[in-house]
């Protein structure tokens, strides 16, 4: 099957550090890969990176065969990309479905002469509504977001990423500081929708979370490739071993 | 209504816009401005100089929101670049660049300003109704913009740049936008209040009147419509009402920014929601 994303030849470098070096990766249509390794390897950089957050030193990034390397963070959310951020970050000032309702007319406001035209939300709700519905916050609605705990937060991420109707989701530890039960319903909720068809790359340090819902793992240590392929296989090579669990 | 109310109404009327425009840029948008008046300036001295020149009014107020306009969009490139304390700074500068400038070039009157602006050509009544008018449509404007999905995007934008720019908004139009809307309509009033008083001073445009506008803005409740609209009634009469305030007007529009942003960072508004449960959204 062809690859829906492609990096090739990602080097990222902070004043004198190099935190990725010649580090290439692609995704399949529909594919769910995990991109793990102990901290500071590199992960989010690779996300942000592929995204346009970060600005790399060497990069060939590629959705659907389209060059994406120069264009600015938007214009390559536009093209298919979703990004859910490691550290939530919701709108404040809004309720947990205008949250989601903002997402959802990503059309709306692609220029600001619709911005200034369009008026109605009613759509937008609906639609929202349905996406809180898909990671089971929709009780919370109307409530603000700084009201809200971690798990609900997180799941919020994933609604107002899944709004904006991408075809490749990129999700940054959405598991991180949730307890074991909620981690474990939000991974079966990840999985559900990947297996909807929506090709996802998540980064993840919860181990068993990963092995149990991912189609592929990709590692990363130092900055540098380590290995990939099968979940189990992987995890059974000894440098990655040594490299993300210390034995 | 006696000269004194009308004149008193009008110059309400004139800080109605003025606030409602730098709350498009703060309130909506998120993006602080500490120098305000000088776009309030630079729409008062195009109309003052293209009406000296025999220009008709409709011509020199449309002159007056778009030099006013451009030069916002300008200053607004530097909020791409910086935000936060340091766009405070930039826009600061522009306030104390602006007065350096007009007071320093002959062109412009120097320390004097411009005397001798041609009347507007109506009864005072009939002027303030017709910044009653502009005063009307700038809240309808401003209103308008909220409940569009511009107005949703200036929040988005305000609450958090990064993450509305991963949801794929192109934050740079959107900054632009509120800063050329909200100086164009400081140049309107900054054009009708060249009219108003017919004579005008670098002083009228500096660094305290931009401080004097941002605590309507925060008084009223930061992003506020309503709230902006009141509190500047409120801080524009009151000096004229009470008349020992006025000796004390400084003191109480800082004792006031202090207050609110201490106590009730919402301001008017937030005192609103608390009292009826509704937000303004």
């Amino acid at each position: 099957m062809a690859a829906i994303l492609s990096a090739e030849a990602v080097t990222v470098r902070f004043g004198g550090i190099t935190a990725l070096k010649d580090v290439s990766f692609e995704v399949k249509q529909g594919e769910f890969l995990s991109l793990i390794g102990p901290n500071g390897a590199g992960k989010t950089t690779l996300l942000k990176t592929i995204t346009g957050i970060v600005k790399p030193a060497n990069a060939s990034i590629k959705i659907n065969d389209r060059e994406i390397t120069k264009l600015p963070t938007h214009s390559r959310i536009r093209l298919g990309l979703a990004l859910t951020h490691q550290i939530v970050s919701p709108f404040k000032s809004m309720t947990v479905l205008q949250n989601v309702m903002f997402a959802a007319g990503y059309k709306k406001v692609r220029n600001i002469g619709l911005s200034i035209l369009n008026f109605s939300r009613s759509s937008e709700k609906k639609d929202a509504m349905a996406f809180l519905e898909m990671v089971d916050i929709a009780q919370y609605k109307n409530f603000p977001v700084s009201t809200m705990p971690l798990g609900i937060l997180k799941r919020l991420e994933v609604a107002r990423a899944l709004a904006i109707k991408p075809k490749i989701l990129l999700l940054d530890e959405p598991l991180a500081g949730l307890n074991s039960q909620e981690a474990s319903r939000l991974a079966d909720t990840i999985k559900l929708i990947s297996q909807n068809g929506m090709t996802t790359v998540m980064i993840e340090h919860n181990l068993s979370e990963v092995l149990r819902i991912s189609d592929r793992l990709y590692v990363l240590d130092n900055g540098k490739y380590l290995a990939s392929g099968n979940p189990k296989e992987v995890m059974k090579q000894p440098e990655v071993r040594t490299a993300y669990l210390g034995s | 209504m006696g000269p004194y109310e009308i004149s008193l109404a009008t110059g309400v009327g004139i800080y109605v816009i003025l606030a409602v425009s730098l709350n498009l840029i703060t309130g909506y948008c998120g993006q602080i401005s500490l120098g305000h008046a000088a776009f309030f300036g630079i729409g008062a001295y195009t109309v003052a100089l293209l009406s000296k020149l025999g220009w008709p009014m409709y011509l020199t107020l449309a002159a007056g929101l778009s030099s006013a306009g451009i030069i916002g969009v300008i200053i607004g490139l530097t909020s791409l670049r910086v935000k936060e304390d340091f766009l405070a700074i930039v826009t600061m500068g522009v306030a104390f660049l602006f007065v350096g400038i007009v007071r320093q070039q002959e062109f412009f009157g120097g320390e004097m300003g411009i005397s001798g602006i041609p009347s507007h050509g109506m009864t005072k009544f009939a002027y303030l109704c017709f910044v009653l008018v502009f005063a009307m449509l700038s809240i309808l404007f401003s209103w308008y913009v909220k409940k569009a999905w511009i107005g949703f995007a200036f929040d988005a934008v305000a609450d958090d740049e990064g993450t509305a720019r991963t949801l794929g908004l192109d934050i740079k139009s959107y900054k632009l936008t509120a800063f050329a809307m909200g100086t164009s309509m400081a140049g309107l009033a900054g054009g009708l209040y060249a009219y108003y008083t017919r004579f005008i001073v670098p002083e009228t445009f500096g660094f305290i009147e931009s401080i004097t506008i941002l605590s309507m803005v925060a008084v009223g409740g930061i992003g506020s419509t309503f709230g902006v609209v009141f509190a500047t009634v409120l801080l524009v009469m009151m000096p004229e009402v009470f008349r020992f305030i006025n000796d004390y007007k400084l003191l109480l529009y800082g004792a006031l920014l202090f207050g609110v942003m201490r106590f009730k960072p919402e301001g008017l508004s937030g005192f609103y929601t608390l009292l009826t449960g509704n937000k303004e959204k």
